[in-house]
């Protein structure tokens, strides 16, 4: 006699274990099956720890800094260890959380790996031990790993995923990051701060290639001033590993040149977890390693559900998180739902200076043939930023001419992952630019520059 | 500090009323207590006491205003001691005489109405802010592009949170296929309150000539539950005729007996208490349907309609089912003088579980009444008057009563309606039996 849920989430990262606890709050019996870490790939293996030793990084380059500010601190040094040490209690820490969020809500957490059996029913396996598990709906949320290539492959020693790239054993002299995506800017600027010295290759033709073109460019002026090499329009076309070194070739321009390197970190895209789920087998169809589902998350197969990374681009946790609420409340019944906007899902980028952004780009508005208008202020011009030391950067805004409605916002610069929120609040409220002009912005803040970037998409900037 | 008066909410599902007399002016030293006006609400008028001492300064809602949201400022009072004449008021400054004319859309701009007969004194608001109740949700977005394509925000159907209007319902409208509010000419907006009428209405014959009267918020009322009644509760109707020969005379002589203490018992208090009776003895009759359940109840709450200036009123006899003929009879007494002052408290006309119209009285012999919603029955009762009836297979005279019941099939069927109406007519013709 196997266990009946209402409702079986199979994944316990931030789109699975978001959706057992929104299931229980609405009153199913839930229970989320998880093979590894509660939190996933997110909490234990992406953005947390990550922002942990990018804040190290942070810190160091500070206190690097520190006569600017009138300090003293005559060796700045660090101690790898104690870097991935802290990283990985505050994951630790934050996976133990989850555990006592799915607890006070009543979601049963069963340990081991799921897999879709006969109709309504799922096996999960652990230490060679079966058990079956009902279900009335089962949301798959089993998330994706780093994508590889046959020429392309990582082995944990010189040749890192973000997974090892997490815990690295020393700080490479040279590194080469392949891809110039969130993730793999993210560590070059990691390993750069701490002294490596970093090649970045990406194939399209500038660096954070989802952004909008002037944060690309401004981006990449950055890094290079820190001392990287970008390398655009370029592809790695072979690795030889084995030896002391790394040999990479690299095809830039059509023209292939070879330079060796003591680690490479892949992150060339990532891959839904697909495999192994009985997915197929229970008329789940599946494209180029993603689940084909609609925009409520329904695989067309009667209750069976996909939600996150394994559902397809972008790959952010609170994509995840905000498609598994969706997702539970459609198969709840609940009233006045809509679908995500996926255009108002924010992204952020935690290098230095930091990349935040959300709706469309100037390029891409153009290229709709957009009557549009656009504003820019730069950090320089911010009290707040100068007064941090914080002056590169800059907040730029897209309206429609005509309508004034906020089509999209592109930040570049010392803390604005953490101001893109109010650009997405006015967003999902239809803000026109009258009432972003209309809003009294604290000073001395940085976000002041959100206010003057508005006012000079229409001709009104006061500080600059 | 200047006090501001607020139109009070009488009952718990009032929105609106009519401000129907002020009984104080501007000027007037008032008393904690002191009634300063009248309020018409839509089954009643009520009295407004003054809850503090002070001078009115300024009456900001001119008497005979309709439809004052509940919450807004009606006058601005001057506290003991405070100049009145010095206290700043940010409505217009004379007392509002003149009409501005409505907005589109507002419940006096019939097209083919003459704009100033009996006009209708400004909603003087204090400030707009006393007025966001009827305000249209909408995004900024929504409404810039609304306004940009000419398009009437109002009669757009919001799928936002709250039902928010947002960018997508006005583009589905401008796609031809958004859920726009129906808007003939003289229906009031999406905005307006509840109490009006919502179907379809029509000018007048203007090549008669025509008196127009602005229709009373009783009226409104009568003509929006009695219209939902109609198009929404399946009615049904079972009639049956009542020998009255007995409860005349036992009428007769009760009345007799109770003169000395006042006590007049009428047939239709009868006919309350024969009801009540029937209902506690087939209480499958008195229910009320409630969409995806019934309610049962265990009292009979007997509305009795009541023909009064300019409409009716349903005051309620509670628990008539235990309640003896003369008791009967003085709520009755005191309810429907009450009705006719138009000083009903909406707990007298609230609820109830079954209805009866009696018009009798009209010498109609018999009708059929529109239920009462969310009542389950109401039965209507015509005229007792000499019949010929067949008695042991002769033709004999007596006085007889037919009555009609319509009945909720949604809530009760007809065999259960028979059975009540067999019970009713039981009492009635033996009407020492209601005195079990």
């Amino acid at each position: 006699m196997s266990k009946s849920y209402d409702l079986v989430v199979i994944g316990g990262g931030p789109g699975g274990y978001v959706a057992a606890i929104r299931g229980a709050q609405l009153g199913m019996t839930v229970a989320c099956v998880e093979r590894e870490h509660l939190g996933g790939i997110c909490l234990n293996w992406g953005c947390i720890p990550t922002k942990a030793l990018l804040r190290s990084a942070e810190v160091m380059h500070l206190a690097q800094n520190a006569s600017s500010f009138g300090l003293k601190i005559p060796t700045v040094e660090f101690d790898l260890d104690a870097i991935v040490k802290r990283s990985r209690g505050v994951a630790g820490q934050l996976s133990g959380g989850i555990g006592h969020l799915l607890k006070k809500n009543k979601v049963t957490h069963i340990e081991g790996v799921a897999k879709l059996a006969a109709k309504g029913k799922i096996t999960v396996t652990k230490a060679g031990k079966a058990t079956e598990v009902a279900y009335k709906n089962v949301i798959v949320a089993t998330g994706a790993r780093a994508r590889e290539l046959p020429h392309l492959k990582a082995d944990g020693k010189q040749v890192w995923t973000y997974k090892h790239a997490l815990t690295p054993d020393t700080v490479p002299g040279k590194l080469l990051v392949i891809g110039s995506g969130a993730i793999g800017i993210e560590f070059a600027s990691f390993f750069n701060d701490l002294g490596s010295d970093v090649t970045v290759v990406e194939m399209m033709d500038r660096v954070l290639p989802v952004e909008d073109h002037e944060v690309s460019a401004f981006a990449e002026t950055s890094f290079k001033k820190q001392g990287m090499t970008i390398l655009k329009k370029a592809s790695v076309t072979d690795l030889k590993t084995g030896g002391k070194k790394v040999t990479a070739t690299i095809e830039v321009g059509g023209k292939n040149q070879t330079a060796e390197f003591d680690r490479v970190i892949l992150a060339i895209g990532i891959t839904g977890n697909v495999e192994n789920l009985g997915l197929e087998e229970n008329g789940v169809k599946i494209d180029r390693g993603h689940i084909i589902a609609d925009e409520w998350g329904f695989t067309g197969s009667d209750g069976i559900w996909a939600i996150g990374d394994v559902a397809g681009a972008p790959w952010l946790a609170h994509k995840a998180s905000h498609e598994g609420i969706i997702t539970v409340e459609k198969i709840n019944g609940e009233k006045d739902l809509h679908p995500m906007d996926k255009n108002n899902i924010p992204g952020c980028t935690y290098c230095r200076p930091q990349v935040a952004s959300v709706g469309k780009t100037e390029q891409a508005l153009k290229e709709e043939g957009r009557d549009i208008k656009v504003g820019k202020f730069p950090f320089v011009g911010n009290g707040k930023a100068i007064a941090l030391g914080e002056t590169e950067g800059f907040v730029k805004t897209i309206f429609d001419a005509k309508t004034g409605e906020l089509l999209g916002a592109h930040m570049i610069g010392a803390e604005v992952t953490e101001m893109i929120q109010g650009y997405v609040v006015g967003r999902t409220l239809e803000t026109t630019e009258a009432e972003l002009m209309h809003t009294v912005f604290p000073h001395p803040t940085l976000s002041e520059m959100m206010h003057e970037s508005v006012l000079d998409a229409y001709g009104r900037v006061i500080h600059f | 500090m200047s006090i501001e008066i607020f139109m009070p909410a009488l009952s718990p599902t009032m929105e609106t009323g009519t401000l129907a007399k002020w009984l104080v002016a501007e000027g007037d030293n008032v008393e904690s207590g002191d009634v300063i006006a009248e309020i018409e609400t839509d089954k009643a008028t009520m009295e407004v006491e003054s809850i503090d001492d002070g001078t009115i300064a300024k009456i900001l809602v001119a008497e005979g205003t309709d439809e004052v949201p509940v919450g807004q400022i009606i006058a601005i009072m001057a506290e003991e001691g405070e100049d009145a004449s010095a206290i700043d008021v940010s409505a217009p400054s004379a007392a509002p005489k003149t009409a501005p004319v409505p907005d589109a859309g507002q419940e006096t701009a019939s097209p083919v109405a003459p704009v100033d007969q009996a006009p209708a004194p400004a909603q003087a608001a204090a400030s707009s802010s006393v007025t966001t109740g009827d305000r249209v949700k909408a995004s900024p977005l929504a409404k810039r592009i609304a306004k940009q394509s000419g398009v009437d925000i109002a009669a757009i159907s919001g799928t936002g949170p709250h039902g928010r209007i947002v960018k997508r319902d006005v583009e589905a409208t401008l796609a031809g296929d958004g859920a726009v509010a129906a808007s003939a000419p003289a229906t009031p907006s999406p905005s307006a309150p509840a109490t009006a009428v919502e179907t379809n209405v029509y000018g007048p014959h203007d090549d008669i000539p025509f008196r127009e009267e602005k229709l009373k918020n009783m009226r409104k009322t009568i003509a929006k539950r009695l219209t939902e009644s109609k198009t929404t509760v399946p009615h049904f109707y079972l009639t049956v005729d009542i020998e009255l020969d007995n409860l005349l005379t036992l009428r007769k002589e009760l009345n007799t007996k109770g003169a000395d203490d006042g006590i007049k018992v009428s047939v239709n208090d009868f006919v309350i208490r024969a009801s009540a009776l029937a209902l506690k003895k087939v209480p499958a009759a008195n229910v009320q349907f409630g969409g995806d359940k019934m309610y049962w109840y265990e009292r009979a709450d007997i509305s009795v309609a009541v023909a009064i200036e300019g409409g009716l009123v349903t005051p309620v006899v509670r628990g008539a089912d235990s309640k003896g003929l003369g008791e009967i009879a003085a709520d009755m007494k005191d309810l429907a003088g009450r009705a006719r002052d138009g000083k009903l408290m909406p707990e007298d006309y609230a609820g109830g579980t079954f209805s009866i119209s009696n018009l009798g009285m009209f010498g109609i012999k018999e009708f059929s009444a529109v239920i009462n919603p969310p009542q389950g029955a109401i039965l209507a009762v015509g005229a007792g008057e000499q019949r010929p009836v067949i008695r042991d297979g002769a033709v004999a005279a007596a006085t007889v009563m037919s009555c009609t019941l319509s009945c909720d099939h949604r809530a009760i069927d007809g065999a259960v309606g028979a059975e009540f109406l067999k019970a009713f007519k039981g009492f009635m013709q033996d009407p020492i039996t209601m005195l079990f």
